[in-house]
């Protein structure tokens, strides 16, 4: 009996492998460095180290694979440009994240609890809180998450697709249930939020084995040439359940129920990592498959995208105009971002592979710049100490003319997701509803218009809230600013990028234009 | 017996989970439904892999099984943590997020 060892091409891994490296390295830090402080700075380096490292070894990979990409694995993995775009993309985030992570405000805490495992107001707790614990966990599964995350954009495997889907969830569902404060709320959207994934991973799952059922593979590349006309229905249902899977992640309406409430009650930095990672991977996933598979059977699954976009763009709108707290009208915002980004799949047009990526680098920038905001503007203890984060809208009455500059960068973002000309969101969602109206979809846009100018209602509500109201003298508990040097640092860098995109938007866009080309090789059969 | 029965049998025991997890309003319960939707998931490769004639199917629910262990880890921790926080572990109850 001979043994072949497969032929890898490893140099177009490398981005991937050094995130998840980095995550395992990570948990062995978690078991053998006792002194906290000391931890925190080592993941702390690690975690930022090895990301910039990944996003050099992006561009040397875009550089290297030239215009086509490269097949690895035995057609598992295709790394084109798409794929390498949306890794970059992601790994910005994840750097911008990891950051909100180790963010400490005065009195040196961060947004974690000190020890997960102990119940809230617990004597356990303030034990744990005395002694100066920290859950350095946070930035190994955060590796970990990234890692997966960049799987996601760039596998061609159904299979494979799922086990990434649960390598980045996982993390994130721990992630979620680790606020140091309102750690009740912040429980129990980690619950939800699990349930609710992992249901939808398992619809996602059993959609793949009836493709496999189908085409006797799970190839996204092969199943075309394989599939057999007389399984179409099974085929058609498993693709179905499939794109189910992937619209939760992406977190469309009538999959949308876990999005307010995670982002809710999950730790601002998480939140504002999960809210721009996992929607661009999600993105990235639903992208290849629509580029390889869906498009043959546009006529039969057309109508899930045209239903689920204006559902997503009308009821995200609607909900996020009744909503009184910061989060969760931002968490139904990005309900409508979902709805206008499933706009441009619309038609399946090849316009839409490059306007993606940089629809959800405006999106994913300004939400990490929003909720970096929202981390500093703190309800105040009676000993003047910084409390827990003041997310009713009524808390953020009068701080433009407190805070000119927060208050000034928070309203280039929310100006940003409304699609205000000069920002990064005009030009995103410009260029996602030309590749919509090309393939004739414009009643979809005429929708996503409407719904675009009554969200600026809600947007702009918020922006006059801060500026031109004045703060009630005696609202208790007060409601501070507390800046912090690494959250200041995010929202404007964040900032510059959004006005960056926004008045020059011409570099960014013919990178993207360069990416909007998937690798579909000529499928190999047998062997 | 022919192997596209075990199809059937899968696609009922898929449909018992989901309806489990809907329905049950105690969370180890909904869970315990997602877990026999992946089962059901799992049944569908194996019998799958038979009828085509490959292993392909069986090889993916290993990983399968290796991916749901890993999720039953995680899935119980935040159970745990959520009971000992506030000794129940209905659905219904933990309702602090609304709207």
């Amino acid at each position: 009996m001979t043994y072949n060892v497969p032929e890898i091409a490893w140099a177009p891994l490398v981005p991937i492998i050094v995130v998840l490296v980095a995550g395992a390295v990570g948990v062995l830090l978690e078991a053998f460095m006792r002194n906290v402080a000391l931890r925190r700075v080592v993941q702390l380096q690690l975690s930022v180290a090895t990301l910039v490292l990944a996003l050099f070894a992006i561009v040397w990979q875009w550089v290297a694979i030239g215009g086509d990409g490269v097949v690895v694995l035995r057609s598992m993995i295709y790394l084109d440009r798409q794929a390498l775009a949306w890794q970059f993309l992601l790994v910005v985030f994840a750097i911008g994240g990891v950051l909100l992570f180790a963010d400490r405000n005065r009195e040196g805490e961060d947004a974690f609890t000190p020890l997960a495992s102990v119940a809230p107001g617990s004597p356990d707790e303030t034990v744990a809180r005395a002694k100066g614990l920290a859950v350095t966990e946070a930035f190994p599964l955060a590796m970990l998450a990234t890692g997966g995350m960049m799987l996601f954009a760039s596998v061609n495997d159904l299979l494979f697709l799922f086990v990434a889907l649960e390598l980045f969830s996982l993390p994130l569902y721990i992630l979620v249930a680790l606020s140091r404060r309102r750690r009740l709320l912040s429980q129990e959207a980690s619950l939800k939020y699990f349930l609710l994934g992992a249901f939808s991973s398992a619809i996602f799952l059993f959609g793949a084995a009836l493709v496999y059922g189908a085409a006797e593979t799970t190839g996204m590349r092969e199943l075309l040439g394989l599939y057999v006309p007389e399984r179409q229905t099974l085929l058609l249902l498993g693709l179905f359940m499939v794109v189910v899977g992937l619209l939760f992640k992406i977190g469309a309406v009538p999959f949308h129920f876990w999005v307010p409430d995670a982002y809710q009650g999950a730790p601002s930095p998480v939140t504002a990592f999960m809210a721009a990672a996992t929607k661009a991977a999600a993105v990235a996933a639903l992208a290849r498959l629509s580029y390889l598979v869906l498009f043959r059977f546009a006529w039969e699954l057309d109508w899930v995208i045209w239903t689920v976009a204006i559902a997503s763009v009308i009821f995200g709108t609607v909900l996020a105009i009744v909503q009184t707290d910061v989060k969760r009208m931002l968490a139904y915002s990005s309900v409508a971002h979902a709805g206008f980004i499933l706009v441009g799949f619309a038609g399946f047009s090849p316009l839409a592979l490059s306007a993606l990526p940089f629809y959800l680098l405006t999106y994913g920038v300004a939400t990490l710049g929003a909720f970096a905001v929202i981390t500093q503007v703190r309800e105040l203890t009676p000993d003047g100490a910084a409390g827990a984060e003041a997310t009713r809208l009524g808390q953020w009455a009068g701080l433009g003319k407190r805070h000119p500059v927060l208050a000034g960068l928070m309203s280039l973002f929310l100006l940003s997701f409304a699609g205000i000309p000069l920002t990064a969101g005009f030009v995103g969602k410009f260029v996602v509803f030309r590749a919509a109206v090309e393939q004739g979809a414009w009643p979809l846009v005429v929708v996503a218009v409407l719904a675009s100018a009554a969200a600026a209602f809600f947007y702009l509500r918020l922006v006059v809230l801060m500026y031109f109201t004045d703060a009630p003298d005696d609202a208790s508990p007060r409601v501070e600013v507390r800046p912090t040097g690494i959250g200041r640092g995010v929202a404007i860098a964040a900032g510059v990028i959004v006005l960056v995109l926004g008045v020059l938007p011409a570099g960014a866009l013919n990178l993207a234009d360069e990416a909007g080309v998937l690798l579909s090789p000529p499928v190999v059969t047998g062997g | 017996m022919s192997p596209v029965n075990f199809v059937y049998l899968a696609a009922v025991l898929f449909a018992i989970g989901a309806a489990t997890v809907l329905l049950r309003r105690n969370a180890i319960m909904a869970f315990m439904g997602v877990e026999l939707m992946l089962n059901a998931a799992n049944l569908t490769l194996v019998a799958f892999s038979r009828m085509v004639g490959g292993i392909e199917g069986q090889i993916m629910a290993f990983f399968v099984m290796v991916v749901a262990a890993a999720e039953v880890v995680v899935g119980l921790a935040i159970i745990i943590a959520v009971s000992r926080a506030r000794q129940s572990i209905s659905l219904d109850e933990p309702s602090e997020l609304k709207g």
